[in-house]
């Protein structure tokens, strides 16, 4: 049984491959069932496979399909490693990416490039399939790039607007930039073992030189941020926004930003062989953007925008629970996000839907009213981010701070503060959005709304908004989602070890390297009551803020952080000047350096043959006579050299 | 004492005759009169490898003029084939008329 994952990640290519040549013959609803039917069959096959994953040993299972690369010692093949680590992956995301492609026929709906979203969105899992299941680093790196093109495509799918293709090339661009570290740890990686293949490098990397190890290491953290969106390249997410909902959904529920926390766990033995300073750095990393994209994340308007800067808040936990040495936490967290934001998502989604279109919080309100089902799953999913017992999100996140206090207590500091925050700018965009009075058609608020140019899209000025429940479609996604973003937590709880389901199941991968302590129960509960009071106190403030509007709304929302600190307008300013200096004098230099010695080679060539082709005259007797000469000329040679008188 | 001039003198024919053919070949044009030419060329020296052979009392002077012989006979079938060809297009041609190969 076990055998069968290869069809895993080759259902969503089949879908690919058969939506590209023929999506457009199917039509609108029928290309939408098949890609999602090829995605729940991979779901089915992943829950096959892990049925068969328990009688292998050590729940290890690899198969190698066909060699790629053959050159000499540089082997790369084709193959999977199916451990429980790419388990849980596999199964959440098909999972997850399953409902979203659903909830993609109903959004969707009548656009004229309706096959051509599924032929995508597929290629997007598979992708991700590919990159999580990869047996070798440079496997995982196809898929790596294959998720970065997959959001090119659908970040800029409205390409006919400016913004949109921008915001698609940004990502790209922003992503190249972690790509190049994770090839220049390949490159150590090779250099160190003479392989790629994680089941040749993991159980050597205890042995590995530390200066090696933290070369790697630092240089896949780089990717890692470029990819999970970590402090300095996140800027890309927030723009990422620009594409269709189910796409956001997409790419920070099930793949693409989880991509650098995987991969930073799949090589967690090189971390911790690393120098000690390369974990506190991704530590600090992941704790600052956690807590500086959630100040961001308070002042947005456009709903989608606070999903956003949400979602690299929350990844910035994952890394915190990485640094501090808790894999398992990371994975966990890693988890219940995706429940609770594919929620979140796909909920302001159908929202924008009922809304036409319309994204922008100040012009909405009320909609708990007209979009029952809607609110009622947002909300359990905004319980959960809040970090509301027993909600998901408050199980993993209290243990990652509860990890981040055993490494420093600083780290607790600022992860809890942001935990606060998260509660609070969650609890703010729901009252916006689904409380208080109904604000869609109220023309002051549309006027103030369009003169901003933080949000990225209105729907059509004049026309009335007349809000509605989106279709079952839609909805079935959402109630699935929230279902289990609120009893996600049930995976691993830290009451007794027996609970903890996914920590012994992730207990061969990460063993050697999970900084393991222990707290005694009442530790756990007064940690588990902070963390409570905290979310708790983050709502109480929001309902005080945003229902009851005790301070008016401009003073809450100061212009550095609706301008996300400027760190944006900062890099804008600084490739304009400096960079594109830098940018110019490359650019001469490779017009005049490389391309200068690549045609000079070439001219060379071309007028020393100019030449030596006037020797050639086409009369026989001059060859002929060129002949003679040669052999008198090689005769007197070996006459001067042999005969000696 | 005689043998050793007579074998003096048939080298000397021989470096004549070749002398002869490789002049030819570089100063006429007639296409059929350069391939008598090589032929002249080729035989002087089998002339020397059978002389060399009866001086040295060595076969393989003579073992040699057969390879050659072979060689000729391969060389003038090509040779004679392209001269055929060339006249029947172009009566009058001669060598330096056929340069299609000058760069």
């Amino acid at each position: 049984m076990v055998s069968l994952v290869w069809l895993i990640p080759a259902l969503p290519l089949a879908g690919f491959v058969l939506l590209l040549a023929f999506g457009r013959r199917m039509g609108e609803p029928i290309a939408g069932w098949f890609g999602t039917l090829a995605i729940a069959a991979a779901f089915v096959t992943a829950l096959i496979v892990f049925a068969g994953l328990w009688n292998e040993p050590d729940h290890t299972f690899t198969q190698h399909l066909f060699t790629w690369i053959p050159a000499g010692s540089f082997q790369v093949g084709v193959g999977i490693l199916l451990d429980p680590l790419s388990m849980v992956m596999v199964l959440f995301i098909t999972f997850i990416a399953a409902f979203i492609h659903l909830y993609s026929i109903g959004y969707m709906h009548g656009d004229p490039r309706f096959s051509k979203f599924f032929v995508y969105l597929n290629l997007f899992v598979f992708s991700m399939l590919v990159l999580v299941l990869a047996d070798n680093m440079l496997l995982t790196f196809v898929g790596w790039e294959g998720v970065g093109v997959c959001s090119y495509f659908l970040i800029s799918f409205w390409f006919t607007k400016e913004a949109n293709a921008s915001a698609g090339k940004k990502a790209f661009v922003t992503n190249r930039v972690g790509d190049w570290g994770f090839m220049i740890a390949m490159f150590a990686t090779f250099l160190a073992f003479g392989s790629l293949n994680y089941g040749e490098i993991i159980p050597l990397a205890p042995g590995l030189a530390q200066g090696t190890a933290t070369l790697i290491a630092v240089m896949l953290f780089l990717g890692a941020c470029g990819k999970s969106a970590q402090i300095p390249l996140y800027i890309w997410l927030p723009d990422a926004m620009a594409g269709p909902t189910p796409v956001s959904a997409l790419i920070h529920a099930a793949t693409m930003v989880t991509a650098g926390v995987y991969l930073l766990v799949r090589v967690n033995p090189i971390l911790f062989t690393a120098a000690p300073w390369v974990l506190t750095l991704i530590a600090i990393v992941g704790a600052a953007t956690a807590f500086i994209a959630a100040t961001i994340a308070m002042a947005q308007h456009d709903i989608k925008k606070v999903l956003a800067y949400s979602t690299i808040s929350q990844i910035g936990y994952m890394f915190l629970a990485v640094g501090s040495g808790a894999y398992v936490l990371a994975i966990f967290h890693m988890v219940t996000h995706a429940f609770f934001k594919g929620c979140l998502f796909l909920g302001s989604g159908s929202v924008i839907h009922g809304m036409d279109g319309e994204q922008d919080m100040r012009r909405m309100g009320a909609l708990r009213k007209v979009m029952p089902i809607t609110a009622i799953t947002f909300m359990c999913a905004w319980l959960a981010i809040s970090g509301v017992p027993p909600f998901s999100g408050f199980w993993s996140k209290d243990e990652i701070l509860g990890a981040a206090l055993h490494k420093s207590a600083i780290l607790y500091v600022v992860g809890l503060t942001a935990a606060l925050f998260t509660a609070y700018y969650m609890s703010r965009l729901v009252f916006l959005t689904f409380f208080g009075k109904a604000r869609w058609n109220d023309p002051a608020e549309q006027v103030a709304a369009e003169a901003d140019t933080d949000v990225s899209a209105h729907a059509p000025a004049g026309d009335e908004i007349h809000p509605h429940e989106s279709p079952w479609l839609m909805t079935v996604p959402l109630i699935v989602l929230a279902f289990f973003a609120v009893f996600a937590g049930l995976l691993n709880l830290p009451f007794t070890p027996r609970m903890e389901f996914l920590n012994r199941w992730l207990e061969p991968v990460v063993a050697y390297a999970e900084v393991t302590y222990s707290e005694s129960a009442l530790q756990l509960w007064i940690l588990l009551g902070i963390s409570t009071v905290f979310a708790l106190a983050g709502i109480f403030i929001a309902r005080l803020l945003w229902l009851e509007h005790r301070v008016p709304a401009e003073k809450l929302e100061p212009k550095v952080l609706i301008h996300a600190w400027y760190y944006d307008s900062a890099i804008a300013a600084f490739m304009n000047g400096p960079g594109r200096r830098f940018a110019d004098l490359s650019a001469l230099f490779d017009r005049k350096g490389i391309d200068g010695a690549v045609n000079g080679v070439g001219r060379a060539t071309r007028g020393g043959g100019a030449r030596v082709r006037l020797l050639e005259t086409g009369y026989v007797r001059t060859y002929a006579l060129t002949v003679a000469v040669g052999a008198i000329a090689l005769t007197v040679f070996v006459l001067t050299r042999v005969i000696s008188w | 004492m005689l043998d050793q001039n007579l074998n003096i003198a048939y080298l000397v024919l021989s470096a004549l005759l070749f002398g002869i053919g490789g002049v030819g070949l570089m100063i006429r044009r007639n296409p059929l009169v350069m391939i008598m030419c090589v032929e002249l060329m080729l035989n002087a020296v089998n002339l020397t490898f059978v002389t060399f052979g009866a001086m040295l009392d060595d076969i393989g002077g003579q073992v040699i003029v057969f390879f050659v012989l072979v060689v000729a006979a391969a060389e003038v079938v090509v040779g004679l084939a392209i001269v055929v060809a060339i006249a029947r297009r172009r009566p009058s041609a001669t060598a330096d008329d056929i340069r299609l190969l000058r760069g």
